[in-house]
């Protein structure tokens, strides 16, 4: 049972994060919601990529194989608004 | 990243670690698809934010979490069936990759009610820019479940062939990290379509 207690806690993590989620889009932050929003998913992808994608017990390699995309990606995100906001 | 060497002992069976590299480079590619959309949605929204806000303020919001929830659920019963596999409990695998199509499915239905709504009051593809996203956004996640549906039927029916033990689980493993990737996409889908305007 101890192997899965760890997939349960997770589990109940992610949930009470969507809720959380949930609740803060009915208040009115501005911009504040953008950032809240996005804080949380991240809080809850980095929970799915440790526990139920095995990151926290992968090889450096695998991690390294894991991130690399997200590195191309800020790029791609971060070019394109260098050129569409400062055009 | 500490410096500490990995822990075998919490992977007793596992996949090679060919087979993890092989599907997270997948998944790089995979990071890219959804990342040219991601970039489209990040540069329409700054170009047209008043339009994004009424137009988000359309979608049920409800719908998303509980979908979120849908998805997060059947994330659980694929670890699970994975640890249990790696027990050799094949039983409890099928149990838990039967439960996770199911989830799978709900999902598809839930999705398809709000496409139907959104078609019935006069909302496609064409009625704005931020519509255009949505649905490109979560019809190439709705393909990705689809695909994730294919891979667990086939991982069902090997398993009740007896394909799998506590030897040997990797084709298991690795559709689960397919699985949980189709989680993860979701899970920031939800807030920038649902629930910032």
């Amino acid at each position: 049972m101890a192997a899965y207690r760890i997939y349960f806690v997770v589990w109940g993590g992610l949930v009470l994060l969507t809720g959380l989620t949930l609740a803060v889009s009915y208040v009115n932050l501005g911009l504040g919601n953008v950032a809240v929003a996005l804080l949380i998913a991240s809080a809850k992808a980095s929970l799915v990529a440790l526990y139920f994608m095995h990151l926290r017990h992968e090889t450096r390699l695998v991690i390294a194989f894991a991130l690399f995309p997200l590195f191309f990606l800020s790029l791609i995100i971060g070019g394109t608004l260098l050129d569409t906001m400062f055009r | 990243m500490s410096s500490r060497p990995p822990e075998p002992s919490l992977a007793p069976a596992g996949a090679p670690e060919k087979a993890r590299l092989g599907i997270w480079t997948f998944l790089a590619t995979e990071v890219l698809l959804f990342g040219g959309l991601f970039t489209a949605y990040t540069v329409f929204r700054i170009a047209h934010p008043a339009q994004f806000h009424s137009d988000y303020l359309q979608l049920n919001r409800l719908f998303g979490a509980l979908n979120t929830v849908v998805l997060i659920c059947s994330s659980l019963s694929v670890a699970i069936g994975i640890a249990a596999i790696r027990q050799g409990k094949e039983r409890a695998l099928q149990r838990c990759l039967i439960i996770t199509l199911l989830l799978a499915a709900a999902f598809l239905g839930i999705k398809y009610l709000e496409w139907s709504d959104h078609f019935a009051h006069g909302i496609y593809p064409r009625t704005s820019i931020f519509f255009a996203l949505y649905y490109t956004m979560t019809g190439l996640h709705a393909l990705h479940v689809m695909a994730g549906m294919g891979a667990l039927t086939t991982m069902l029916v090997l398993a009740r062939r007896g394909k799998f033990s506590a030897e040997y689980s990797t084709p298991v493993e690795i559709t689960g990290i397919y699985w949980h990737f189709v989680d993860l996409v979701w899970i920031y889908l939800f807030p920038l379509l649902y629930l910032i305007g």
